[in-house]
């Protein structure tokens, strides 16, 4: 089937503004949206920017705005999408952070949140010979926030994030809601003491985009108020 | 440590404890293709049942059909127990046994008592075993403030005068190019199965780390060895984990029988991977593909697991609990084929997965130079790019997650230590012109472009150098090879500024993949025998007369040239190898 794509692209050393490309590609309703981005790149214009690798959902680099939802574009499908736009698939970088160029944004200032939550597992207790004993149950206390690939996704989706930039965003609470609950880390206080400055978890206003956006299917809200909740108990000091 | 991995953060977090240590990657660590990596991480820790070392060395060693360095295998299976504590040490959330332990599951070849029967040994995260490793890795090296340079492409080694002093690196987000001067320079950057169409691999994976090492003169070890999955998404390639079989998952033809008791009556669909790729093809050959096509099904309904008895000990296993063990592969085939695979079979075909040969090292992950083991100083390698030889011809389901920890601990340690005593080499006059050189050429090049030369290297490596081989066939694909390298002279790029290219980063790839398929291929033709993963339909069987050895390949400007390593032995020589 032929779709339109209609890709916003964004060249600073060239460009005095973003503007928007159109290229008409010949794709199966299977195939994926990186597909037809790939066939733009390979085939019809090379210069096209954006990251991408393991094209299945895994590595978390080709978060994307598709038809103004946040998604991994090997993550979805053209029969998915195409729908929705009328054969024209609409692709924009994600939103509020800095484009470096055409679907590229600049990383940095979300990994930067990330770091401060201290996302590693804190325990300096000397270690047992063998493993740490977890149960099943404490272990699944967790499990949901493990699948996190950081591909930025949630946080970019939060209008919380777009009003201030500033706030910690929902990415950086599930990495830290995954050592907070898991019952070997010794760090919590500290990690709740960040959480709870005021860029932190008191900014989120259960608007649940990001929940909506994760493409792992993490409960990226009920994570936030889980922490939220830990925080207004007290039992943590 | 060029590559962010599991074995260059493994190899990152020891030297950095006593040494400046610097990691470079062409992609963020976290987008690495370790995580990846589904179904598990073996170590005999004997949680679920009994298991011991020994057991998992000789199924390494029969794994890799005896072409498996032994010393190798042993300190593998020692360090493995060690390495997966270190890991839930450092975080790692594995899966949990009622009694609080790290849960295991069954893998491929991975035995009792010698090939009697599957043994539970995989430690996992669900199936996302890799995801785990590569997030707890990295975690445990921002803790420790490693040093990243994130998107750097290393276009170069830096080796002057047999000792390595460096490399050269394309900073993506700007184009600079960048001399990194170094004592000890660690490659890690990962496997090459771009060179085929249909594979498992993350479109990154383009072997550049071979082909630079290849380039400089050094030989590449045991390239014709090339593993291709059983179970690859039909068309896509995209990897359902082992783990599924493991669970109790069976294979089935069109007529419904499950034939891999045919290929492998003691341990069936938990044979080794290149023997079930080969009875798949086999079962397509004869016909027996579903439909007649060229695919047939991996059926994990837990009717049909209950149904053969097929999961460990013949227990009943339900659709709920096949969800929490392999929730990603279930969402795998709901998204890209629109089939619940709890309700219905799902069409699978060999995908190209793992390159067991690659840079040849020592048991510190030294870089050595010919047959007899002489160290390039200061180089070392670590994980898929590297080969040791600890997969010999065909690589154990879970084996590359024990040999990314287990050899990046290693590389890591020996590197730090040789960097305390070592003094920074000089650096030869303009290390970086070459990289320089390239990169203009490309920049102002001709009329071929990347994309169709790559497409037509993929289909030739699929069509003549996949699982089954002959010469005529590899002639047809190095004769095809050599034209592409012709065309690759005039490539050039759309785009020609200098802010995160990717076009030219993926022509720079090209040139590793070409290299790549061409030590492939040049091996494949060489290596006159069948063992493991290399079947040769001309010569189908194994000889170790004449080729229980390593293949060592260099490249002399044009032509390429061969010798070979030894086969270290130590307690278990070859044998027959039946499942």
């Amino acid at each position: 089937m032929k779709v339109k794509l209609r890709v916003q692209r964004f060249n600073p050393e060239r460009d005095p503004r973003p503007w928007w490309a159109e290229y008409e590609v010949e794709v199966e309703e299977t195939d994926r949206v990186l597909d037809a981005l790939n066939h733009v790149k390979w085939y019809l214009d090379g210069s096209l920017t954006y990251r991408r690798s393991c094209a299945h959902g895994v590595c978390g680099s080709d978060a994307m705005r598709i038809n103004g939802v946040n998604r991994l574009a090997c993550k979805v499908l053209v029969r998915d999408v195409v729908a929705e736009g009328r054969g024209t698939i609409t692709i924009q970088p994600l939103l509020g952070l800095p484009v470096i160029k055409d679907l590229v944004v600049d990383q940095e200032p979300f990994f930067r949140k990330y770091r401060q939550v201290l996302p590693y597992l804190i325990n300096d207790e000397p270690p047992p010979e063998r493993e740490r004993l977890q149960s099943p149950e404490e272990r699944a206390r967790f499990d949901d926030t493990t699948k996190c690939i950081m591909c930025a996704a949630c946080t970019t989706a939060c209008p919380s994030f777009w009003a201030n930039g500033e706030y910690i965003g929902p990415a950086a609470i599930v990495q830290a809601h995954r050592f907070i609950f898991d019952s070997r880390d010794r760090a919590a206080a500290a990690r709740l003491k960040v959480l709870n400055e005021w860029f932190g978890v008191w900014r989120c206003r259960t608007i649940f985009n990001c929940t909506a956006a994760c493409p792992r299917g993490i409960q990226v809200t009920r994570a936030i108020e889980e922490v939220k909740a830990l925080i207004r108990s007290g039992k943590i000091k | 440590m060029v590559g962010a991995g599991g074995a260059g953060l493994m190899g990152a977090l020891y030297a950095a404890r006593q040494v400046r240590t610097a990691v470079l990657s062409k992609v963020h660590p976290l987008r690495s293709h370790t995580g990846a990596a589904q179904g598990g991480i073996a170590a005999p820790l004997g949680n679920m049942e009994e298991d011991r070392p020994e057991w998992y060395v000789y199924d390494t060693i029969k794994g890799g059909d005896w072409l498996v360095d032994q010393d190798a295998a042993e300190v593998l299976a020692r360090e493995s127990v060690d390495a997966i504590i270190e890991l839930e040490h450092l975080g790692m959330p594995f899966d949990r046994t009622p009694e609080g332990k790290i849960a295991q599951r069954r893998f491929g070849g991975h035995t009792r008592n010698f090939g009697e029967a599957p043994v539970m040994r995989a430690c996992h995260v669900a199936d996302r075993t890799g995801h785990m490793i590569l997030h707890t890795l990295y975690q445990q090296c921002i803790r420790a403030e490693v040093c990243f340079f994130d998107e750097f492409f290393v276009t170069d080694l830096i080796l002057d005068g047999g000792r390595v002093a460096g490399v050269v690196a394309l900073e993506i987000a700007t184009g600079d190019i960048h001399v990194f001067h170094a004592k000890a320079v660690l490659f890690a950057n990962g496997g090459a199965g771009r060179i085929y169409k249909v594979t498992s691999n993350a479109l990154s994976l383009t072997g550049d780390g071979m082909a630079l090492v290849w380039r400089r003169g050094l030989p590449l070890e045991d390239m014709e060895f090339f593993q291709f999955h059983p179970t690859g998404i039909y068309k896509l390639g995209i990897l359902l984990s082992e783990g599924a079989r493991g669970e109790g998952a069976i294979l089935i033809n069109d007529k419904g029988e499950r034939f891999m008791e045919r290929y492998a009556p003691t341990i069936k669909d938990l044979a080794s991977r290149d023997v079930v790729s080969r009875a798949i093809y086999r079962e397509i050959r004869e016909g027996r593909g579903i439909g007649g096509r060229d695919y047939v099904y991996l059926d994990m309904r837990p009717e049909t697991i209950n149904r053969y008895r097929s999961a460990p000990g013949g227990r009943t296993v339900t659709a709920e609990y096949l969800q929490s063990k392999l929730p990603d592969i279930i969402e795998f085939a709901r998204v890209y084929l629109g089939i619940d695979p709890l309700k219905q079979p799902v069409p699978i075909q060999p995908t190209a997965h793992y390159a067991m040969g690659g840079i040849p090292t020592d048991l510190d992950g030294r870089v050595v130079r010919d047959g007899n083991n002489t160290p390039v100083e200061g180089f070392y390698a670590a994980g898929e790019c590297a080969c040791v030889s600890v997969h010999g011809a065909n690589r154990l389901g879970t084996n590359s997650l024990v040999d990314l920890v287990v050899f990046g601990r290693r590389a890591g340690r020996h590197m730090a230590e040789y960097c305390r005593g070592a003094d920074f080499p000089p650096l030869p006059p303009e290390p970086e012109a070459y990289t320089v050189e390239l990169v203009e050429r490309v920049r102002n090049g001709g009329k071929e472009r990347a994309a169709p030369i790559r497409a037509e290297l993929q289909e030739t490596m699929q069509t003549y150098v996949s699982v089954f081989r002959e010469e005529d066939g590899l002639k047809t694909a190095i004769s095809k090879l050599n034209e592409l390298r012709a065309r690759y002279e005039n490539i050039g790029i759309d785009d020609r500024g200098l802010r995160f290219n990717t076009d030219l980063v993926e022509a720079l790839e090209l040139g590793s993949l070409l290299d790549v398929a061409e030590a492939t291929a040049y091996s494949a033709l060489y290596r006159t025998e069948s063992r493991g993963a290399h079947y040769r339909e001309d010569y189908p069987k194994r000889d170790d007369q004449n080729w229980l050895r390593h293949t060592l390949i260099y490249r002399r400007g044009r032509e390429v040239s061969f010798d070979s390593k030894p086969v270290v032995i130590t307690h278990w020589p070859p044998k027959e190898r039946v499942y």
